[in-house]
């Protein structure tokens, strides 16, 4: 059990919760969360946005019952939280990078972006945010990259310039994902995605995560969430 | 045996009545990683046959009131990669290993129990609730013609303790329980998931591809406990209680029940020590209790 310190909402049904404690983590990696409730069995897993000296920070949407219970939380509430899991993207990248991401794939983007301004071997990090609308985490991104592109509504895909780049970590829906990854096969970039899937354990143990793979079936939560695109695209 | 939490259950010494049930614990090495898992009684194993199972396409978990649905559909590496790549790891722990066997057919149940009784396991967990696709489908545990069948075949190739998993669903439970006895089975566990269902009202469809999902979690632990209740009093054979165990409080309603062992499925999503804290919490339990070892309270509620 943990404390929360704050669960602030922000536009559009989005909330950043912090929850106070000492916490490390890989960039992409993710935690479960729960509030203790009726209407909440199961944890969520939640990508790591942030991590303070005292403690962790959420973003996240409300779009069902668990987010809706942990939109009720307030400063002071105990929350059970567990990890960090899985596995995250990759520390080790070179040359000129672009981090995507769509609705809640925004999420473990801020913190891989903190941490990769820590490699010295990258040119640049360019930043694409896909939402529904202007929202008040956008600018918390300014401070990191060397250029933040937000598009409201419609494809971020579309506006991402490809030519540029030697790497892509992409985070969203499906969708999004695979467009982004055709168009780095073609222009031969190092594709890193993030996915997404219903969990129950977290770790690895009841096989509720699995995804069909180019490499066979993969647990999302053990063996990812992070991928590389070509893995999960493929074309027989 | 020493004021403790240690129990015997057939030829077992158990720590302490705490096991980690099917499916629910993967072969033991995630939370191997979290905490020492050799404070535990024992563990089962993810539910195993003859070839390698891909699992079911589609959603396979989803949350309901104080429980969940499941259709894994038996995701597994198959016997053989089993006993090449897991089964020295559960060997290795110092704790008692149960190995859970499924079949589509009472053929893969003979060949996998022969197999995994030629490697000399604590004991073989039979799960009887998967469909039989000879018999339309039907699981083998719903029916007793189907489930002596099974029992008494895989009984002449197991030489190791044979438990028999009942299934809830089954038409009659207390005669199933006492086919098993008949035809050989040195124990029986229950239960097993409850065959359920679940409906996504905004798209207007299934949630499951396969239909209906198995519902386990606190939501099933009042009936569970009933049937162990109800089928302890009828057999002979120990009885190993499963379903909906959160708590100290709910293993030791399952104990005093008549159940002489208890597996934890669920509960390990939820909190995944919770082994570690249910054990910790027994110990705490019967320092304060007029016992000497925790057997004394099993089956002592008529
Ligand atoms: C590794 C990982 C990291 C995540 N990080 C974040 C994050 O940082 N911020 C954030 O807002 N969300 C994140 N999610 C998604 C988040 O876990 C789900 O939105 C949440 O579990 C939904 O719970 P609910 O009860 O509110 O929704 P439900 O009532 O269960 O469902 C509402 C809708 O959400 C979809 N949904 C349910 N569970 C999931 C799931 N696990 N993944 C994707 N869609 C789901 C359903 O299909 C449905 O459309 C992450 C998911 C994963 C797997
Ligand atoms: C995700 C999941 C997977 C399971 N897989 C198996 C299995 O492979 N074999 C089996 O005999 N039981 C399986 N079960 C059933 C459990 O072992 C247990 O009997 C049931 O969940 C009831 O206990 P619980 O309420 O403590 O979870 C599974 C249960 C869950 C939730
Ligand atoms: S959530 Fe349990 S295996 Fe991934």
């Amino acid at each position: 059990m943990a404390i929360i310190s704050f669960n602030q909402p922000l536009k559009n049904d989005f909330f950043l919760l912090k929850i106070s404690g000492k916490y490390k983590a890989d960039m992409g990696q993710f935690f479960m969360i729960r509030k203790d409730s009726q209407s909440m069995f199961l944890n969520r897993p939640m990508s790591v946005y942030d991590i303070k000296k005292d403690g962790i920070i959420f973003l996240y949407q409300v779009v069902g019952k668990g987010t809706s219970v942990l939109a009720s939380c307030k400063k002071g509430d105990e929350i059970s939280i567990y990890g960090p899991y899985g596995h995250g993207f990759p520390l080790n990248v070179k040359g000129s990078i672009a981090l995507v991401g769509g609705g809640t794939g925004i999420a473990p983007l801020f913190y891989a972006l903190k941490q990769l301004r820590k490699n010295k071997k990258l040119k640049f990090i360019h930043v694409y945010l896909g939402l529904q609308k202007k929202n008040e985490f956008e600018s918390n991104f300014n401070d990191y990259t060397d250029s933040l592109i937000v598009h409201y509504g419609g494809f971020i895909t579309d506006y991402i310039q490809y030519e540029k780049y030697n790497v892509i970590f992409s985070c969203g829906p499906l969708k999004m994902l695979e467009k982004i990854d055709r168009q780095a096969k073609n222009h031969g970039i190092e594709h890193y995605v993030s996915l997404e899937g219903r969990m129950a354990c977290g770790i690895g143990a009841c096989l509720a995560c699995a995804i069909q793979t180019k490499n066979g079936n993969k647990h999302i939560c053990k063996d990812g969430p992070v991928f590389k695109g070509e893995e999960i695209f493929y074309y027989e | 045996m020493s004021r403790s939490l240690e129990v015997q259950f057939l030829n077992m010494i158990l720590k302490n009545p705490i096991i980690m049930a099917s499916g629910t614990f993967g072969f033991g090495r995630e939370y191997a990683e979290i905490y020492d898992i050799e404070k535990l009684g024992g563990l089962v194993s993810k539910g195993l046959t003859m070839n390698p199972r891909k699992g079911n396409p589609g959603i396979r978990v989803w949350e309901t009131a104080s429980g969940m649905m499941n259709s894994i559909g038996l995701e597994n590496p198959g016997i053989d990669a089993f006993i090449q790549k897991e089964l020295p790891f559960m060997k290795s722990l110092n704790l008692k290993h149960i190995i859970n066997i499924s079949g589509s057919s009472l053929e893969e149940y003979i060949q996998a129990c022969e197999k995994i009784s030629n490697e000399n396991v604590d004991m073989i967990e039979l799960n009887i609730s998967c469909p039989n696709i000879k018999d339309g489908g039907i699981p083998f545990g719903i029916k007793q013609s189907t489930t002596r069948k099974v029992v008494k075949e895989t009984r002449k190739v197991v030489k190791v303790p044979l438990m028999v998993k009942l299934s809830p669903d089954a038409e009659n439970l207390l005669k199933i329980a006492h086919v098993c006895e008949e035809e050989g089975a040195d124990a029986v566990s229950l239960v097993n998931t409850f065959k359920s269902f679940a409906i996504d009202i905004e798209n207007k469809v299934k949630v499951f591809e396969n239909t209906y999902a198995g519902l386990s979690g606190p939501c099933i632990k009042p009936i569970a406990l009933r049937m162990v209740h109800e089928v302890s009093k009828s057999i002979q054979i120990p009885v190993m209680g499963i379903g909906g165990i959160m708590t100290y409080q709910d293993v030791l309603e399952y104990l005093m029940a008549g159940a002489r062992a208890v597996q934890i499925g669920t509960a390990n999503f939820i909190n995944p020590k919770v082994g570690e804290m249910i054990i910790h919490d027994l110990e705490k339990y019967i320092s304060n209790q007029p016992i000497e070892n925790i057997s004394e309270i099993i089956g002592i509620v008529d």
